[in-house]
């Protein structure tokens, strides 16, 4: 038997005539469904939710401190340094000045000792000389007075005579070696 | 079993085109079992939809057991997928429409309906259940009623007697003399048809892509004779389309219901209505 001729001799039902034994077993799985997550499932979750959140929070609020820790150390750091380049400099510029006034203090110093030096040599060399000159005069005048003695074969005693002999030609003894130095 | 009034699948009868027989078109009789266990007479029966009641609501409590019965602080994929559902619901429902503060308390109801609702849905393109409950008005009627005596209680209990009169009537003095008719209307329109509304909105949608669906296997298969065979291909392409089109319906009236149910709720508990 075709089932769409039986169909058609059977009561059409209405689908919007709710049957009572479907709404109960709707209502029934439904409430199933509702009682467990209100219960229990959906509780769980929040409470691991608000932990999740607040490990979150903690972390950013741990994370924010750290970062800020970080930034102090860091200016700390910047102001040693310019602190340190400061000092470095000011050292710079204090050895520098030092260097100045010691290589000033030097030269002064070796030009005093130069001076002295020489100043020492000059008087030196005068005592010398002076000491050379009468020396010279003194074996000088005794040898031409010896020498002219035997030459002469007469006494020169005469002191006075003598003298004046002697110093006459040193005289010119020591004009002939000012006039050859002068001509040089 | 092809002896069967109800529910007769279109292969059973083994009838194709240019076999003198006319086409099985899917219609009321699609949505009546026979009953698996009892009789359908009495109303001691047991069918087809309410064991995919039933299965349903293991599927979802087996699944959010699952997902959130040991809940970690760092979730699993499970907890993760199960969070974002549920998340969504919470804040995209309903902190969106009742507001956080008044809304927490009836995110666990939200939160049941939709995904009960959803799974009703989603029965319709599951292999061998292939129908979705949702397509007997009994099931989403359950639902609209739980929501329309949570919507009534609440409001009275809001507003105290008058002022759930008013809320209910939109009660309105600048209305001037159309206020009583305005009055009527909403009075009519709130308190009597939307609890109907609510349930057929969802219970037309869902019986209607039923029997799309419907509609388009049983042609590919009655077409399946002769040149009919190139129709068929046609029809079989549409069932493909038409399963991923209910895909999206389904969710979409599982959301429009729960939308509604909170708009609802916070129509009970706004300050002036």
């Amino acid at each position: 038997m075709n089932p769409l001729v039986q169909l058609a001799a059977e009561e059409e039902q209405n689908p919007l005539i709710p049957p009572i034994p479907e709404l109960v077993i709707g209502l029934l799985a439904f409430v199933i469904v509702f009682g467990l997550l209100a219960w229990k499932l959906l509780p769980n979750i929040n409470k691991v939710l608000d932990e999740r959140r607040e490990a979150i929070e903690g972390g950013m609020e741990k994370a924010e401190a750290a970062k800020t820790e970080a930034q102090s150390v860091l200016e700390q750091y910047k102001a040693q340094l310019a602190e340190a380049r400061h000092e470095a400099a000011r050292l710079r510029q204090e050895a520098t000045e030092q260097g100045a006034v010691i290589i000033q203090e030097m030269k002064a110093e070796g030009q005093r000792q130069r001076e002295e030096i020489v100043a020492a040599g000059h008087a030196q060399i005068e005592a010398d000389r002076k000491a050379a000159a009468s020396a010279l005069r003194r074996d000088v005048g005794k040898l031409a007075t010896d020498l002219a003695g035997k030459l002469v074969g007469e006494s020169l005693e005469d002191s006075a005579r003598q003298s004046r002999t002697i110093d006459r030609f040193l005289d010119e003894l020591e004009d002939g070696a000012s006039t050859a130095e002068a001509a040089r | 079993m092809s002896a069967d009034p109800t529910q007769v699948l279109a292969f059973e009868t083994d009838c194709h085109i240019f076999e003198g027989c006319g086409f099985p078109a899917p219609g009321l009789h699609s949505f009546l079992f026979k009953p698996l266990v009892g009789d359908g007479d009495s109303d001691l029966y047991f069918n087809k939809p309410m064991l995919l009641a039933l299965l349903g609501s293991i599927v979802i409590i087996a699944f959010f057991w699952a997902a959130f019965h040991k809940p970690k602080v760092v979730p699993g994929k499970l907890q993760m997928v199960a969070e974002a559902g549920y998340d969504f619901i919470r804040r995209g429902v309903v902190y969106e429409t009742i507001g956080k503060r008044e809304g927490e308390k009836y995110v666990p109801l939200i939160v049941s309906i939709f995904f009960f609702v959803w799974m009703m849905n989603l029965w319709s393109i599951i292999p061998v259940a292939q129908f979705p409950v949702t397509s007997i008005i009994a099931y989403p009627l359950g639902l609209a009623l739980i929501v329309y005596v949570l919507w009534v209680s609440l409001t009275f209990k809001r507003h105290g007697f008058v002022g759930a009169f008013k809320n209910f009537t939109g009660y309105d003095k600048s209305l001037g003399p159309v206020l009583p008719l305005a009055m009527l209307i909403e009075f009519f329109s709130n308190l009597l048809v939307r609890p109907f509304t609510h349930a057929v909105r969802l219970f037309a949608n869902m019986f209607a892509g039923h029997t799309l669906l419907l509609l388009f296997t049983i042609a590919s298969w009655y077409l399946l004779n002769g040149i009919g065979i190139a129709y068929a291909g046609v029809s079989f392409v549409m069932v493909l389309v038409m399963t991923v089109f209910e895909l999206f319906i389904q969710a979409v009236q599982a959301y429009v219901f729960v939308l509604l149910t909170c708009s609802y709720i916070q129509g009970a508990l706004a300050e002036h209505h």
